[in-house]
C-alpha cells in the first residue's frame, strides 16, 4: 500500500482551562480514526512526540495575556496553512478578559503575595487581535461535534457548516419550552448557537457561553430582562462573563454599568 | 564529574504549561525545579463583586478537566456560609456526578497520558498500534464517565446543572437507567485495567509521604469529611489555614503549599487510598491486594494502579447510587444570603481542592481563596524529582529526562488550574 499524504494537525494552547483541546480527546469514538486520517503532529497535551511545522491546520485554544504569547502566536501563524481558534478564550478573550475592565496590577496584588513576579499584559485579547484567523469556533467550551465538522471541512477544502443563528432556534428544534415566557431571564436570543440549547433544557436561562450571535439585538433583550424583574446589575453581570470582551456584549454591559 | 543542567522545555501529556530544570553537580542532583509558565488568569480577583449564584459557572472555567471539583467545593462553601446543608437525593446526585468526573479524568490519565510512559510510547495513539485494546477500553471508560456527566450536567466540560443549593434540574429514574448498563460494562473494563496496570514495569522507589485527604466516617471521600493526614492531622476543613500555608521559596518561582510544622505533603489517589483503604468495599480491597498493593502504597509510579482501582470504585458507587435513586421533590434548597464566610473542600481526581469565600449581606463576594490540588503537590513533585534523578545520575540525559517527566506525570498534574503557580521568566527552545 502506498503511503498517502496525511494532513498535519497542530493544537496550541494559550491562556485557557484546556477544556477546548480536551474536546478533541473527548471524541472517544472518532479519535483513533482521526489519528489515521491526519498526522497529529503537535499536540503536547496528548503526545510527547512533537513534530516541527509547517502544519496544514492549527487549532488554537486560549487568549493572549503575556508579551511572550503575543510573539508566539505569530510563529504559530507562520507555520500554519489554516488557523482556527477554538473556544471563547481564543475567539473573544474569555473569562480572563474581565481584567480588561480592571487594573491588572490590583488583580495581581489580590491573588499573589509577590505581584511583582507576575508577568502579564493588562488585557486578555483574542487571537484575531494579533494575526489573521481563518475560522473562529465559538463556545466555552466548544461543542465536540462542531469541532469534528470544522476539522473535516478544512481538510476537505470546504466551508464548515456551522449555524450562526441564536440559541432560540436550537430550543425550538429540540422542543424546549421557552424559559423567558416562564419568567426566567435568558441570553439565548442574542447568543450564538452551537451548544444545542443545553441550559434551557435544564430549566435555566442561557448564560451566553457561546458569545454573541451575528447582529444580536442586546438592547431589546435587556429591556425584556428588566420587564422580568432583572436589575441593571443582573444585566451588567450577565453580559460581563465568558465573552465579556466580545463587542456586542461589552457594549451592552457598559450600558448597565454599576 | 562536571556540572550540567537537564531541561525539559515543555512538559507533554499534562494539562497546562510547565517545564523542568534539573541541576546535576559532582554526580549529585543539586536542584530540581518544576517551572510553570501557565499565564495567571486571576479568578480570585475577578470573583470579587460577583454574586454567589454565579460562582459555580465561573469556577468551572478554572479547569476543563475537573470542572465538577471546582463546582462542588464552591457550592459546599456557599451553603456552609449561608447555613444550608442540602442532603438526601441532592447529596446523592452530587456524589454521582463526581463519580463521572473521576471515571473520565482517571481513564484519560491512566490509558492515554500515563501508560505510554511505562511502555515507551510517545502517546496513546502510537501505543494503540500494539495495545489497541487498552486504548480502546480506556476511551470506553472515559466515555462512560463523560456520559454520566452529560446526563446529570448537560455536557462533560463545564456542566450547567450544578447550582448553589442543589441543581437547576434533576434527572428522572428513567434518564439514569441506561447509564447503569454502560457502567456495568465500564466496571468490568476497569477491573481488567487494574490487572493490566499491575503488570507494568515499576521502578523500585518509595517516598515517606505525609498523605492528606478527606476522611468521612462511612464512605470513601468525594464531597465531605474531615481533613486528615498520615502524621496525625485531623481537622475540620474550615481549619485548613491553621495547619497549611503557601510559601514562596527562594529557589522556585512557584507558591508551595506546605504543612506549617513539617513541609511537603501529598494529595490525590495515593493519599485517599492510604487514608481510606478500610472504607473501600471488600471486593475492591481484594482487587487491590491481587494487584500487589497493601493498604498503603508509597511508590508514586504505582499511582496508575490506584487510579484504576478508584475507577472500579467509582463505577460501583455510581451503580449503587443509581439503583437507589428517587428524584427529590425540589431540585435545590432555597438559600438566604448573609454576611458570612464559608469553606468547601472536596476530592478532585488529583486531590483536595479547598475554597474559602467571604460574602456581603446580599451574597456578593468580598474575598476568595482557592487552593487547587496541583499547587499542594508541587513540593512533593520536586522532592520526588530529586530522589528519582539521584538514583540515575550516571544515565544519559535522555533517560534522566524521560524518567523525570514520568515522575511529574505520576501526579496527573493539572497546571491550568493551579491558580497559584508563578513564574519569573519564560524560557523556550
Amino acid at each position: 500500500m502506498s503511503e498517502r499524504y496525511r494532513p498535519r494537525l497542530a493544537v496550541w494552547k494559550f491562556a485557557s482551562c484546556d477544556g477546548c483541546q480536551l474536546s478533541l480527546l473527548d471524541c472517544e469514538d472518532e479519535l483513533l480514526a482521526l489519528a489515521g486520517a491526519v498526522e497529529i503532529a503537535n499536540f503536547p497535551e496528548a503526545s510527547s512526540a512533537v513534530a516541527e511545522g509547517p502544519y496544514d491546520l492549527s487549532l488554537v485554544e486560549g487568549s493572549v495575556t503575556t508579551a511572550h504569547d503575543a510573539e508566539r502566536i505569530h510563529e504559530v501563524r507562520k507555520q500554519s496553512k489554516f488557523l482556527v481558534t477554538i473556544g471563547a478564550c481564543a475567539t473573544s478573550g474569555g473569562i480572563q478578559a474581565l481584567r480588561n475592565f480592571a487594573d491588572v496590577n490590583e488583580f495581581a496584588a489580590a491573588v499573589y503575595a509577590k505581584p511583582e513576579y507576575i508577568q502579564t499584559l493588562a488585557t486578555s485579547t483574542p487571537i484575531s487581535a494579533h494575526v489573521p484567523v481563518d475560522y473562529e469556533l465559538h463556545g466555552c467550551p466548544i461543542d465536540k461535534n462542531q469541532l469534528a465538522e470544522v476539522i473535516s471541512a478544512f481538510l476537505a477544502g470546504r466551508k464548515p457548516q456551522i449555524a450562526a443563528h441564536s440559541v432560540c432556534i436550537e430550543c425550538k428544534r429540540r422542543g424546549t419550552v421557552c424559559v423567558m415566557v416562564q419568567g426566567t431571564p435568558c441570553l439565548g436570543p442574542v447568543t450564538h448557537a452551537g451548544c444545542g440549547a443545553i441550559c434551557p433544557s435544564f430549566r435555566r436561562g442561557c448564560y451566553g457561553c457561546f458569545g454573541p450571535m451575528e447582529t444580536p439585538n442586546t438592547a431589546a433583550l435587556a429591556a425584556e430582562w428588566r420587564a422580568l424583574g432583572a436589575t441593571p446589575q443582573d444585566i451588567f453581570r450577565a453580559f460581563r462573563s465568558f465573552n465579556a470582551a466580545a463587542e456586542p456584549f461589552r457594549k451592552e454591559s457598559e450600558a448597565h454599568g454599576v | 564529574m562536571a556540572s550540567k543542567t537537564i531541561k525539559v522545555d515543555y512538559l507533554t501529556r499534562v494539562e497546562g504549561e510547565g517545564a523542568l530544570n534539573l541541576e546535576i553537580s559532582g554526580g549529585r542532583v543539586t536542584s530540581a525545579q518544576l517551572k510553570i509558565f501557565e499565564p495567571p488568569r486571576f479568578f480570585e480577583a475577578f470573583l470579587r463583586g460577583r454574586s454567589y449564584a454565579e460562582v459555580p459557572d465561573i469556577v468551572a472555567r478554572i479547569c476543563g478537566i475537573c470542572p465538577i471539583a471546582y463546582q462542588m467545593s464552591a457550592v459546599h462553601a456557599i451553603e456552609s456560609a449561608f447555613g444550608a446543608s442540602p442532603g438526601g437525593e441532592i447529596r446523592v446526585l452530587r456524589r454521582l456526578i463526581y463519580c463521572g468526573e473521576w471515571i473520565a479524568s482517571h481513564a484519560l490519565h491512566v490509558a492515554m497520558l500515563h501508560a505510554p510512559d511505562f511502555l515507551g510510547f510517545p502517546d496513546a495513539i502510537q501505543m494503540a498500534r500494539e495495545h489497541g485494546d487498552i486504548v480502546r477500553n480506556g476511551l470506553a471508560l472515559k466515555k462512560a464517565g463523560n456520559g454520566l456527566m452529560r446526563v446529570l450536567g448537560g455536557r462533560e466540560i463545564h456542566p450547567v446543572s450544578v447550582k448553589a443549593g442543589g441543581f437547576h434540574r434533576v434527572p428522572t429514574r428513567s434518564e439514569l437507567a441506561p447509564m447503569a448498563e454502560t457502567l456495568k460494562r465500564a466496571r468490568d473494563i476497569a477491573v481488567d485495567l487494574v490487572r493490566w496496570t499491575a503488570g507494568l514495569p515499576f521502578p523500585e522507589f518509595e517516598q515517606d509521604y505525609e498523605f492528606v485527604a478527606l476522611r468521612h466516617p462511612g464512605e470513601y471521600p468525594f464531597n465531605e469529611g474531615r481533613l486528615v493526614s498520615s502524621r496525625g492531622i485531623d481537622i475540620a476543613i474550615a481549619d485548613y489555614e491553621t495547619e497549611f500555608e503557601e510559601r514562596q521559596v527562594a529557589h522556585s518561582t512557584a507558591l508551595h503549599s506546605v504543612v506549617k510544622r513539617r513541609g511537603a505533603y501529598h494529595v490525590g489517589p495515593l493519599a485517599r487510598y492510604a487514608l481510606n483503604f478500610d472504607l473501600l468495599p471488600g471486593h475492591v480491597q481484594a482487587l487491590a491486594r491481587e494487584a500487589g498493593l497493601g493498604p498503603v502504597c508509597r511508590n508514586p509510579f504505582q499511582s496508575i494502579i490506584v487510579r484504576a482501582i478508584e475507577i472500579v470504585y467509582a463505577c460501583d458507587e455510581a451503580l449503587r447510587l443509581i439503583a437507589d435513586y428517587e428524584p427529590p421533590a425540589e431540585a435545590a434548597v432555597k438559600l438566604e444570603p448573609c454576611e458570612s464566610t464559608g469553606f468547601g473542600c472536596t476530592e478532585a481526581p488529583r486531590g483536595i481542592c479547598w475554597h474559602r469565600y467571604e460574602f456581603d449581606a446580599d451574597g456578593t463576594i468580598r474575598r476568595v481563596r482557592i487552593v487547587p490540588p496541583t499547587s499542594q503537590n508541587q513540593p512533593s513533585i520536586e522532592a520526588d524529582l530529586m530522589a528519582v534523578a539521584g538514583t540515575i545520575v550516571d544515565r544519559t540525559d535522555d533517560e534522566i529526562r524521560h524518567r523525570c517527566e514520568q515522575t511529574i506525570r505520576n501526579y496527573d498534574p493539572c497546571i491550568s488550574c493551579s491558580t497559584h503557580f508563578l513564574k519569573l521568566s519564560i524560557r523556550r527552545s
